[in-house]
């Protein structure tokens, strides 16, 4: 019986071991007046216009025709939008010195491996941390959090020398590895575990799942909303990289850093830059949108029961 | 079976195996490129090392230069903390605001809405609409508007002025608040039980803010208190503002923070045991803040 009713997220087992059904109860609008709703709709619109400035700026230069980029005084909104700096920059990209598909060929390793590795590195290390209480425990988890308080700047040499000594510098894994143990994924996850209710796990426990099967059926779908958040942060961090000093050869870096060198080209490629900064923003928001809506989706009505 | 005895030592052990078991993959990698560099880090703040030789011992060496010889230390300090307690404690309200007014909403509007109050931590170029703004002649934003409705006469050249640079950082720093903390929150506010509320409602609570007071807030407990140590972090580690709306050095100093002054040992003077050793000093400013925060969080809802 409990087999079957775990594949099924929609169940949870009570203490007894029957199954009960999540509740899919639409939002109780309780407590809510209007006049409440109107202040805060129209603080939202207020501050709104301010936050959006950035991707507003970015999506019209984008558009700007090379006259209206350079124009003085500057404008925020584009007159004659045109999608000239878009073939400019593709004129660009076939002229690079590996093709152009080798370095979002990088990039997709880089941060997809280095998103989900960290996503699933942290979470099965935070899961015994949050729901076992087993001596050392509180000692790793406050050595984690500790040290997302140093500062990363001076951490770099030391990293370097480590990653050398490993002989991993100038690979992926030199990206890839230690983004598997950023400290945010580990307290992220461990946080969101903790509220999960002893009695949906003792009783998977009892009906014979093992740790590692309650980890991957009852935990992570239950803290879907925390894995989808962690990995937009990763995705960010990784998608930001251009490699830096790990990655030497040109047909390892990633495409931030290909993205990079064509805006460092100054006034005569404003077109191409303004394309390029569209580009570097729109991908990290596309993920970002895919992820919050599949967030409010699945959550949108359950929460956590005992 | 005897697997129901969760107290039995055998049982007990072979769970224990796989917790170990389950954190080795994280721990290992976690040894290697975090608590090994922090270690060696704040070994290089007892030495002195350019990078070229090898590091050589001078005990609390740097410290004592920081507190006795660099005035500049002492600038970056006070305006760090300046920042950090006016943008922290503000910052940190915000993203529970936000998000709990973004909570109100459903389905992709609310996706949409989410990214509108993310989209400075997102797009990338966030400071570039700053510069527009700030321009120092009458064609920035900012000076263009108050010169129309009449409130100043002249353009204000707001980041060579001194007495406008924290303020204006501390405004920039405001409008950035909006990142880790708010999706962490978001992301929590989804794992609410919901019967909650219904409950809350027939026991007397009766509006909003109660609700938000004596269910809502406990019930993200945990990620409040993620949410603080990102804040905390980013609090103090005010930099990349500074660095490019003040530049380095800004103005008599007025933009200089602590992690600023960090990379100017760092990567101008190639000092890695002072860098080092002022990267130790914010740490402990900043274990001391978080053991503050944490106790006030504890009570929430009380």
């Amino acid at each position: 019986m409990a087999g079957a009713t775990l594949k099924n997220k929609h169940y949870v087992l009570d203490p007894k071991g029957r199954p009960i059904r999540i509740k899919a109860s639409k939002h109780s609008k309780l407590n809510r007046s209007r006049a409440g709703n109107m202040l805060l709709f129209i603080l939202m619109a207020i501050c709104g216009l301010f936050m959006i400035l950035p991707i507003v700026m970015i999506v019209n230069n984008a558009l700007k025709p090379p006259d209206e980029l350079f124009q003085f005084p500057p404008r925020l909104f584009v007159r004659n939008p045109t999608l000239e700096n878009f073939s400019d920059l593709f004129v660009l990209m076939g002229d690079t010195w590996v093709p152009f598909s080798r370095y979002i060929f990088n990039t997709v390793i880089i941060t997809g491996g280095g998103v989900v590795g960290h996503v699933l590195c942290a979470s099965l290390a935070a899961y015994p941390l949050a729901k076992r209480k087993f001596p050392g425990s509180k000692l790793l988890f406050s050595v984690v959090v500790l040290s997302m308080m140093f500062s990363w700047t001076v951490t770099q040499i030391p990293n370097y020398m480590i990653i050398s000594m490993l002989g991993i510098n100038n690979t992926y894994l030199a990206l890839i590895l230690p983004a598997w143990s950023f400290g945010i994924g580990l307290y992220l996850m461990k946080q969101f575990m903790e509220q999960i209710p002893d009695s949906i796990i003792e009783s998977a426990r009892i009906d014979g799942a093992s740790e590692f099967k309650v980890f991957w059926r009852i935990i992570m779908p239950n803290v879907k909303p925390a894995w989808l958040t962690l990995a937009i942060f990763q995705f960010q961090v990784l998608w930001g990289n251009t490699g830096g000093m790990f990655l030497r050869s040109e047909e390892l870096k990633p495409m931030q850093y290909a993205m990079g060198q064509i805006m460092a080209g100054g006034a005569a490629r404003a077109g191409a830059s303004a394309a390029v900064a569209f580009i570097i923003a729109a991908i990290p928001i596309t993920f970002f949108l895919v992820c919050q809506s599949s967030i409010f989706e699945t959550m949108t009505t359950s929460g956590l029961k005992e | 079976m005897r697997n129901k005895n969760t107290h039995s030592l055998r049982a007990r052990i072979g769970r224990e195996k796989v917790s170990y078991l389950m954190m080795a993959p994280y721990f290992i990698l976690f040894t290697m490129f975090t608590v090994l560099p922090v270690l060696i880090s704040i070994f290089f703040s007892f030495t002195y090392f350019d990078m070229h030789s090898m590091p050589q011992f001078i005990g609390w060496g740097n410290y004592a230069k920081l507190i006795l010889e660099d005035d500049l230390f002492v600038t970056a300090l006070r305006n760090t903390l300046i920042l950090a307690v006016v943008t922290g404690p503000v910052s940190y309200l915000l993203c529970v605001l936000f998000a709990w007014i973004i909570n109100e909403f459903r389905g992709f509007t609310r996706a949409l809405l989410t990214l509108v109050f993310y989209a400075p931590s997102i797009s990338g170029q966030a400071y570039l609409i700053w510069s527009l703004i700030l321009t120092g002649d009458r064609y920035g934003f900012l000076n263009g508007t108050l010169m129309q409705f009449g409130f100043i006469q002249e353009a204000i050249l707001w980041m060579q002025t001194e007495k406008y640079v924290l303020p204006v950082l501390i405004v920039v720093q405001l409008w950035l608040s909006l990142g880790t903390g708010f999706l962490a929150f978001i992301a929590g506010l989804q794992t609410v039980d919901k019967t909650l509320y219904e409950a809350a409602a027939i026991d007397g609570v009766s509006n909003r803010w109660q609700e938000l007071w004596f269910i809502t807030l406990p019930a993200i407990r945990p990620q409040l208190m993620f949410g603080a140590i990102m804040q905390i972090t980013q609090s103090f580690a005010i930099a990349d503002v500074s660095l490019y709306l003040a530049g380095n050095p800004s103005v008599n100093n007025s933009g200089a923070t602590i992690v600023t002054h960090l990379l100017d040992y760092g990567g101008i003077r190639f000092e890695m045991g002072s860098a080092s050793a002022i990267a130790t000093v914010l740490f402990i400013m900043m274990v001391g803040t978080n053991k503050l925060v944490q106790k006030g969080l504890r009570r929430i809802g009380e």
